[in-house]
C-alpha cells in the first residue's frame, strides 16, 4: 500500500538537528509540547482521520478497471452481446478472477504477514469439492428422479438416495453413501461445509505450527507436507470423494438444466466479478488499518510485537484461518467454471504457483497479486493451449505446450533476482510513493536486530 | 441299461483287485480303460500301478501321454510310437508288435482329470527312479500338489534312498502328507508335534487347511465346532438369515426391488391393493400394499421381520473346522499359534531390514538437502531435478557403455561432476544474490526446479527410462521363508554408510571441512581470518548437488528414472531434514531412519493402502514438530538462534 | 513497600555454560536501578527471563501485589501486563511511518478483532503527537522509521515504550550513540519516569550511572555481586577487582 498523499518535506529540509528541537522545550517529560499550539505540525496530518478510499488510492482504480472487464466481457459474451467471445472464454476469465481472490488471500498470509504457506490452493480445492458435493449430488438426483420416473410406481425417498449413491460412486465400487456425503443434499449446509472445513483444518494446523513458534521456511515446508497429506488422501478411493476420479459435471446446475451455459457462463463471471471486488475490498480494509500495521510488523520482526503486548501466535492465526476460508470460498465459484476437480488440483504444486503468480504480480501490494494471477494463468492458458505461435528456429522449433513451463521457471528466477518487488512494482514507478530515501521491500523492512533475535 | 452296467463295473472295481500283469488287467477292465473318467476309473489306475510289473510305469506313462490305442480289429490295446506309416505298435508285455495304419486304430484320450490321476499313480515309479533329478522332480510335484494318493508311495520310497538331502526332503514331505492325509489321528497329531519350532511355509499350507472355518446354521450343531455365533452380537440378524436362506431353511426375504415388482404387477386402475399409485413414494405404503395382495392371494407371502426373527432364532449359527477331529485341531492351532509368534519375530527382522534399506535411500537423497539446507540455510527446492540428473546421467552412460559393471562404475563419478557443476552454476548465478532472503531462495529454486522438470520431460520424454543394474546386483539375499533382503538394497545401504564416512572425514578432517564449519557457525569472523566465504558457499553447495546426482544414480538402479523421480522424494528428503534437525549430518541420518523405518511399520500395518500410510506419516510429522521443533538432534541454547 | 518485580535463586544454563547463577533482584513501583557488569555477567539474559524470551532452569520471578509468576506467561502477556522493554539496538519498524510505529506501541487491546476494528479516537491522536514532541519527532510522523538517524530511531524506540504505558521500564544502553545533550534529556526522563514507575537501566557508561543517581546493582558471572549507591559498589573491592579494574 502507498503512503499517505500529504505533504512531506523534502530530504533537503528533512531532519531538523534533534539537539536543537529538545533545546526548544528542556522540561524534559512532562512538558507542553510547544507543537500544540501554534501552527499545526505538519506531520502529525499524518494521523488526521481520512476516508478509506484516500488511505486507498488503489481501491477505486481496481474497482474502476474491473467494472470496465466486466462490461466489455458482457457485451462481448455469447450470452447477452455480439457473441465476440466463446463461452469457454468466458469461462476461462470467470476462473481467473477466482484465482485473483486466492492471490489476494495469499497476499495478505504472505506479502504481508510474511508466512509464506505452500497450502493455500488446497483450501481452494477443498472449498471447490464442498460445493462440488452439492452439485454433483442434486444434479445426479435429478438425472434419477427423471430415469425412475419412467416405473409406474413412484420411487422412495430410500430409492432416490440409492440410485443417486450408484450413480455416484459406481466407478469407485462403493454402493454406500460415505458419511462425508451428509449433507451433500443441501445446499446451505454444504456452504457452510465451504467455510467450515478450509477454516477448521487451517485452524488445526495453524494452531498446532503457529504454537511450536515454527516460523519461516520450516512453516512453508510443514504446509507444503500438509497439502501432500491432503491430497493423497484424496486420492485413495475410501476418502469418500471418489479418489482420483474426482467429482464431474459441476458445470451443470441443478434446477437449471435448460440454462444454456452460454448464460450460466456470464452469470458465474458476474458472481467471480462480485466477488473479487469484494474480497479486493475487504483485504484493502483489513490491511490499511493498524491490524495491517500489526501484520506488516509481525512479518518484520515479530519478536518485537511480542514485546509489545500483540498475541502474535493469535494474529498469524487469525490471518492464515481468515484467508483459508477466503480461499475456500474462492474454490467454490471457482469449480462450477472448471466443471471438474480431482485430488491433481489441491497437490502442492499448485500452492506453490500460487506463489509464483504473487511474486510476480508483486508482494504487499493487492493489485500486485491480481495482476500476477490474472497474467501468469491468462498466459499460462493461452501457451499451454497450443495457441502461442511455435517459434522456428532453423535447427529447432520451440514449441510453446513443451517449453512454457520452462520459460514459466526462468521468468521466475528472474523476477525474484531482478524485481523482487514484482509487476507491482512497475505502478510505483509510474506513480511514486509519497516516501523518502531507499524503497524498502518486504524483507529490508526491518534492521534485524541481533539482540532481539538471539 | 448302459448306466446299470457302468454302476456293476464300478461295484466289481471297489473290490481289491488281485495283482496281476498288466496285459491281464488292462484286458479285463477294456471296457472302462476305453471311456474313462474320474469317477470310475481310480482303481483300474492303482491296480495298474500296485501290480507289480515292470511294464506298469511304461503303460501308464503311455496312457497318460495319449500314446495308448486299441486295434479296431481286435480290441486289442497296444503302446503306440508315430511313424511314418502310421503307428508301430508295442504290446503291453513290453514284445514289439509290428505297425498298424491311423485308420486301424482307435487313440485313448483321457481327459484331463484321467491324466491328473495317472500322473499321481506314476509318482510312486519316479519316485524311485535311479536319476535323482527326476525323483527331486516327483518330490516338487507331489509338494505343490499334495493329494492322499502320493502318501503310500512316498513312504515306500525313502526306505530306499541313498540320497541324504532327498532323504531328509522325503521324511519332511512324508510327514506333510501325514498330517493332511493319514487315515489314523494319533499319527497325524504325532506328525504335527514332530515339527517342533519350525515355521517353513509348506509347514503353514499344511496345517492351515485343516483350521479353516466354515459358518454354517442347524438346529443342533455338529461337527468339529470351532465357535457359536450369537446373531445379533456375533452377526448381524440379517447375515444370520441369509445364511439359512442359503442352506434352503427359510424362504427368501422380500427385496425392495421384488416387491416393486410384484405391486407393478397388480395395478388396477391406478391403484395397488387399494392404495393409490402417488401414495407408493413411501415404503410403509407399499408394506401395505402388499400385504393387501398377500392377504388376496395375488402373491406369495413373504417373510415378515417377525418371521424372520423367529426362524433366527429357531437355528443356531456356528463355525465348523475343515478337519473333523478336534484333537488333531487342536494340535494344529497349537502348532500354528508357535509359527505365528516365530514368524511374528521374522517379519519384524524383516521389516527392520526394509526400514534400513528405505532410510538408507532417503539419507542420500536427503543428505545433499542437509548440507545446503544445514549448512548455508539456503532451502534448495531444485534438490529433486539433482537426483533426476544424476539417474538420467546414469540412463545416458548406459546406452554408451552396454557393460552394465562397467557403466555404472563410470556413471558415479560422472554424475558427481555435472551435477556439481549444476550446483556451483546455480549457486554462482542465483542463490549467491539471495543469501538474506531464504524464502525468496525457496521460490527461485523453484523456478528452475519447474523448468529443469520440463527439459528433461522434452529431451527424455514422459516415459520411464530404464537403468540396470549388472547381474551380480540381482537376485537377494535370502536368510530363510520370511527375511530376506536384496542386493541392491544392500548396496545401497553400504553407499549410503560410506557417504556418512566421507562426509564425515571431509568436515572433521579436512582444511575444507574446517573452513565449512567456520563459515557456518560465523561467516564474519571466517572472513576476517583469510577464509573466503564465498568460495566455501560455492563448494558446500556443489558438494551438496554432487551428492544428489549420485543419489539419482543409485534411486535410478530400482525406481523408474522419469523427470518426475526427483520431486517424487523431496518432500521425504526436507522431512528428512526437518525431523532430523538442521545442521547436523547425524540429525539427517535420524531423520531418515526415523521415517524410512516409520513408513515401513506404517504400510506393514496397513498393507493394501501405501498413499493412506503416506498421508499418516505426514501427520506424524506435522505433530512430531509439535513436540521437537527443531528435530531429533537439535542444537541447543544460543547457538540454535530463534 | 512491597515490591513490584521479584526475582529469587534464578539459575539458566546454555548447553551447560551457567548465564544466570543463583540470581535475586527485586524492585518497587517507583524506583530507578541501574545494573552494571562486564560483558557476558548475565545482563540481557536476565532481561529476557524478566520478559519471557528464556525461561530459567529453576527459581521464581513474581510481579505485582498479587504475586503472579512470570515464568507461566507468554512474552506478549508479560508485555501486557506492564513490562516494556527498550533493546540496546534500536528496533523499530523501519517500513512502517513513525505515526504508524508510535500507533502499534500505545496501549490498547491488543486482539486481533480489536486491531481490525481499531480506530485511532481523538484522544489517541492526541497522545501520539504528545509522545513525538516529547522525543522531537513531530515533523517526521509521517516518515517511514527506516529513513531516521540512528539516535531518532533511539528516541522513537522511547516513545514507543512510553506509549505502552508500563509499569516497569526496562531500559537496556539508552544512551549509546546519544550526543552529551540527548543524554542529559535521557537522563532527565528516566529520573523523572521513575517518580510514577519502576525503571532499569542496563549501563555501560559509568558517568551516564552518576547522573542517574540511584541505587545499582552490580552482576558477575551471573549472580550479584554488590548492590548499593554507585559510590557504595565502587568502592567494593571485589567490585574493582573484576569490572572497574579492567577499566
Amino acid at each position: 500500500m502507498t503512503l499517505p498523499l500529504t505533504e512531506t518535506p523534502t530530504p533537503a529540509t528533512q531532519a531538523p538537528a534533534p539537539l536543537s528541537s529538545f533545546q526548544k522545550y528542556p522540561g524534559g517529560p512532562g512538558a507542553e509540547p510547544p507543537a500544540g499550539s501554534g501552527a499545526e505540525p505538519r506531520g502529525s496530518a499524518a494521523l488526521a482521520p481520512r476516508s478509506f478510499l484516500a488511505k486507498n488510492p488503489s481501491v477505486f482504480w481496481f474497482l474502476l478497471a474491473l467494472a470496465v472487464l466486466t462490461a466489455v466481457v458482457t457485451i462481448l459474451s455469447p450470452a447477452l452481446g455480439m457473441g465476440a467471445m466463446s463461452t469457454s472464454f468466458v469461462k476461462t476469465l470467470g476462473k481467473t478472477l477466482c484465482l485473483c481472490i486466492a492471490a489476494l488471500a495469499m497476499d495478505v498470509v504472505w506479502g504481508y504477514t510474511g508466512i509464506l504457506s505452500l497450502g493455500h490452493m488446497a483450501f481452494f480445492g477443498l472449498g471447490g469439492y464442498m460445493i462440488g458435493q452439492w452439485l454433483m449430488y442434486a444434479r445426479t438426483e435429478e438425472i434419477v428422479v427423471a430415469a425412475l420416473a419412467s416405473d409406474p410406481i413412484p420411487p422412495t425417498a430410500i430409492e432416490i438416495a440409492q440410485g443417486v449413491t450408484t450413480q455416484i460412486f459406481g466407478v469407485v465400487g462403493s454402493s454406500d453413501l460415505p458419511l462425508v456425503w451428509s449433507f451433500a443434499h443441501s445446499l446451505p449446509l454444504q456452504l457452510m461445509l465451504v467455510v467450515l472445513v478450509p477454516g477448521v483444518l487451517a485452524g488445526i494446523f495453524g494452531w498446532l505450527a503457529f504454537r511450536s513458534r515454527v516460523t519461516g521456511v520450516y512453516l512453508s515446508i510443514l504446509t507444503q507436507a500438509m497439502t501432500l497429506a491432503l491430497s493423497l488422501y484424496l486420492f485413495q478411493n475410501d476418502s469418500g470423494l471418489r479418489g482420483n476420479n474426482g467429482l464431474s459435471g459441476l458445470q451443470n446446475l441443478p434446477g437449471l438444466a435448460e440454462t444454456s451455459q452460454d448464460d450460466l457462463s456470464i452469470w458465474f463471471f458476474w458472481a467471480s466479478a462480485l466477488g473479487l471486488a469484494l474480497a479486493y475490498l475487504l483485504c484493502a480494509w483489513a490491511t490499511s488499518g493498524k491490524f495491517g500495521s500489526v501484520l506488516r510488523a509481525i512479518r518484520d520482526d515479530e519478536a518485537r510485537v511480542r514485546f509489545l503486548g500483540y498475541p502474535v501466535e493469535g494474529f498469524k492465526l487469525f490471518v492464515f484461518t481468515a484467508t483459508a476460508v477466503l480461499c475456500g470460498l474462492a474454490g467454490a465459484l471457482y469449480y462450477p467454471q472448471a466443471g471438474i476437480i480431482n485430488p491433481a488440483e489441491l497437490a502442492p504444486i499448485a500452492s506453490i504457483y500460487l506463489a509464483v503468480w504473487v511474486a510476480i504480480g508483486g508482494r504487499g501490494k493487492l493489485y500486485g497479486a491480481v495482476i500476477g494471477a490474472a497474467l501468469v494463468s491468462l498466459l499460462s492458458t493461452w501457451f499451454t493451449g497450443g495457441r502461442a505461435p511455435q517459434v522456428p528456429l532453423g535447427f529447432y522449433t520451440i514449441d510453446w505446450v513443451d517449453w512454457w513451463q520452462v520459460l514459466l521457471g526462468l521468468a521466475f528466477v528472474c523476477v525474484t533476482l531482478f524485481a523482487p518487488k514484482g509487476i507491482g512494482g512497475i505502478f510505483d514507478r509510474i506513480a511514486p510513493p509519497d516516501r523518502k530515501g531507499a524503497p524498502l521491500g518486504p524483507d529490508d523492512g526491518a534492521l534485524m536486530e541481533k539482540e532481539a533475535r538471539e | 441299461m448302459r448306466a446299470l452296467i457302468l454302476a456293476f463295473l464300478a461295484l466289481l472295481l471297489a473290490c481289491p483287485v488281485q495283482a496281476d500283469t498288466v496285459a491281464q488287467i488292462v484286458a479285463a477292465q477294456s471296457a472302462a480303460i476305453e471311456k474313462p473318467s474320474r469317477q470310475t476309473i481310480g482303481p483300474v489306475i492303482s491296480s495298474l500301478a500296485a501290480s507289480g510289473d515292470p511294464m506298469a510305469a511304461q503303460v501308464l506313462e503311455a496312457w497318460g501321454d495319449k500314446r495308448l490305442g486299441q486295434r479296431k480289429s481286435d480290441k486289442a490295446f497296444f503302446i503306440l510310437a508315430p511313424d511314418s506309416a502310421g503307428y508301430a505298435l508295442t504290446d503291453l508285455s513290453g514284445a514289439a508288435a509290428g505297425t498298424a495304419a491311423k485308420a486301424e486304430i482307435t487313440e485313448l484320450k483321457p481327459n484331463a482329470g484321467v491324466r491328473g490321476l495317472i500322473a499321481a499313480a506314476l509318482v510312486q515309479f519316479t519316485l524311485s527312479d535311479p536319476d535323482p533329478v527326476k525323483r527331486a522332480a516327483a518330490l516338487n510335484s507331489i509338494a505343490q500338489d499334495p493329494n492322499p494318493e502320493s502318501l503310500e508311495p512316498l513312504r515306500a520310497a525313502i526306505e530306499t534312498e541313498t540320497d541324504p538331502a532327498l532323504k531328509a526332503q522325503k521324511l519332511r514331505l512324508e510327514r506333510l502328507l501325514t498330517i493332511r492325509f493319514d487315515p489314523t489321528p494319533e499319527a497325524r497329531i504325532l506328525a504335527i508335534q514332530s515339527f517342533g519350532s519350525d515355521s517353513g511355509i509348506d509347514l503353514r499350507a499344511a496345517l492351515s487347511p485343516l483350521v479353516a472355518t466354515t459358518r454354517q446354521v442347524a438346529e443342533t450343531p455338529s461337527g468339529n465346532i470351532a465357535r457359536s455365533l450369537r446373531p445379533g452380537r456375533d452377526i448381524s440378524e440379517t447375515e444370520a438369515y441369509d445364511l439359512l436362506v442359503a442352506a434352503n431353511l427359510a424362504p427368501a426375504r422380500l427385496t425392495i426391488e421384488a416387491q416393486k415388482k410384484a405391486l407393478a404387477a397388480h395395478i388396477v386402475d391406478g391403484k395397488v391393493g387399494g392404495i393409490s399409485l402417488a401414495e407408493l413414494s413411501d415404503q410403509k405404503a407399499r408394506d401395505l400394499a402388499y400385504t393387501a395382495l398377500e392377504t388376496s392371494g395375488a402373491v406369495p407371502a413373504a417373510a415378515t421381520a417377525d418371521e424372520v426373527t423367529a426362524a433366527v432364532a429357531k437355528y443356531q449359527v456356528f463355525e465348523t473346522y475343515a478337519e473333523p477331529d478336534p484333537q488333531v485341531t487342536a494340535a494344529a492351532l497349537e502348532a500354528l499359534g508357535g509359527i505365528d509368534r516365530s514368524v511374528g519375530l521374522m517379519t519384524t527382522a524383516d521389516l527392520a531390514m526394509d526400514g534400513v534399506s528405505l532410510a538408507a535411500i532417503y539419507f542420500l537423497a536427503a543428505i545433499g538437502l542437509a548440507i545446503t539446507f544445514g549448512v548455508m540455510r539456503v532451502i534448495n527446492m531444485a534438490h529433486g531435478e539433482f537426483i533426476t540428473m544424476g539417474a538420467y546421467t546414469g540412463f545416458v552412460v548406459q546406452t554408451l557403455v552396454p557393460d552394465k559393471t562397467l557403466s555404472l562404475v563410470l556413471a558415479f563419478p560422472l554424475a558427481f561432476v555435472i551435477t556439481f557443476a549444476a550446483g556451483v552454476a546455480m549457486e554462482r548465478l542465483v542463490i549467491r544474490h539471495l543469501y538474506k532472503r531464504p524464502l525468496e531462495t525457496l521460490l527461485a529454486t523453484f523456478g528452475i526446479s519447474i523448468a529443469l522438470q520440463q527439459v528433461f520431460k522434452n529431451i527424455f520424454g514422459t516415459q520411464a527410462r530404464p537403468l540396470t543394474s549388472p547381474d551380480w546386483l540381482g537376485g537377494a539375499l535370502v536368510f530363510n521363508d520370511v527375511v530376506s533382503i536384496s542386493y541392491i538394497r544392500l548396496a545401497i545401504i553400504a553407499l549410503a554408510a560410506i557417504f556418512l564416512m566421507v562426509f564425515l572425514y571431509i568436515m572433521k578432517r579436512t582444511r575444507l571441512g574446517l573452513e565449512v564449519r567456520a563459515v557456518t557457525q560465523n561467516p564474519t569472523m571466517a572472513a576476517s581470518m583469510g577464509i573466503n566465504p564465498d568460495r566455501i558457499n560455492m563448494l558446500t553447495f556443489g558438494l551438496g548437488s554432487g551428492i544428489a546426482g549420485i543419489a539419482g544414480v543409485s534411486i535410478g538402479l530400482y525406481a523408474k528414472v522419469t523427470s518426475e523421480l526427483g520431486a517424487d522424494y523431496i518432500v521425504q528428503s526436507f522431512m528428512t531434514v526437518v525431523v532430523g534437525g538442521v545442521g547436523n549430518i547425524f540429525g539427517a541420518l535420524a531423520g531418515a531412519g526415523m521415517i524410512g523405518g516409520l513408513q515401513k511399520a506404517i504400510e506393514f500395518l496397513n498393507p493394501s493402502n501405501t498413499l493412506a500410510a503416506q498421508t499418516y506419516m505426514i501427520l506424524f510429522i506435522i505433530l512430531f514438530i509439535q513436540v521437537r521443533p527443531r528435530g531429533i538432534i537439535a542444537l541447543k541454547g544460543r547457538a540454535a538462534g530463534d | 513497600m512491597s515490591a513490584l518485580l521479584e526475582v529469587s535463586g534464578v539459575s539458566v544454563s546454555f548447553d551447560g555454560f551457567r548465564a544466570i547463577n543463583n540470581l535475586s533482584f527485586s524492585i518497587g513501583p517507583t524506583e530507578l536501578r541501574a545494573i552494571i557488569g562486564p560483558n557476558g555477567a548475565g545482563k540481557t539474559t536476565f532481561m529476557d527471563i524478566v520478559t519471557g524470551k528464556t525461561r530459567p532452569d529453576s527459581g521464581t520471578v513474581t510481579w505485582g501485589e498479587k504475586g503472579i509468576s512470570l515464568l507461566k506467561l507468554s512474552e506478549a502477556e508479560i508485555a501486557r501486563a506492564g513490562v516494556g522493554r527498550k533493546f540496546q539496538r534500536p528496533t523499530v519498524f523501519e517500513d512502517q511511518t513513525v505515526a504508524e510505529n508510535l500507533t502499534l506501541a500505545l496501549k490498547s487491546p491488543r486482539g486481533p478483532l480489536a486491531a481490525l476494528w481499531f480506530h485511532l479516537t481523538g484522544a489517541g491522536r492526541q497522545r501520539v503527537e504528545e509522545l513525538a514532541a516529547k522525543v522531537g519527532l513531530t515533523d517526521h510522523l509521517s516518515r517511514k522509521a527506516g529513513e531516521l538517524a540512528h539516535g531518532q530511531k533511539q528516541w522513537l524506540e522511547i516513545a514507543m515504550l512510553l506509549a505502552q504505558e508500563p509499569k516497569l521500564l526496562l531500559v537496556d544502553e539508552p544512551a549509546a550513540g546519544m550526543t552529551l545533550a540527548e543524554r542529559e534529556l535521557t537522563t532527565a526522563m528516566l529520573v523523572d519516569l521513575a517518580k510514577s514507575h519502576a525503571v532499569v537501566v542496563v549501563e555501560h557508561d559509568m558517568d551516564f550511572v552518576r547522573r542517574l543517581n540511584c541505587r545499582v546493582t552490580v552482576l558477575h558471572e551471573g549472580s550479584v555481586l554488590a548492590e548499593g549507591s554507585l559510590d557504595h559498589v565502587t568502592a567494593d573491592p571485589q567490585v574493582i577487582e573484576v569490572y572497574l579494574g579492567r577499566g
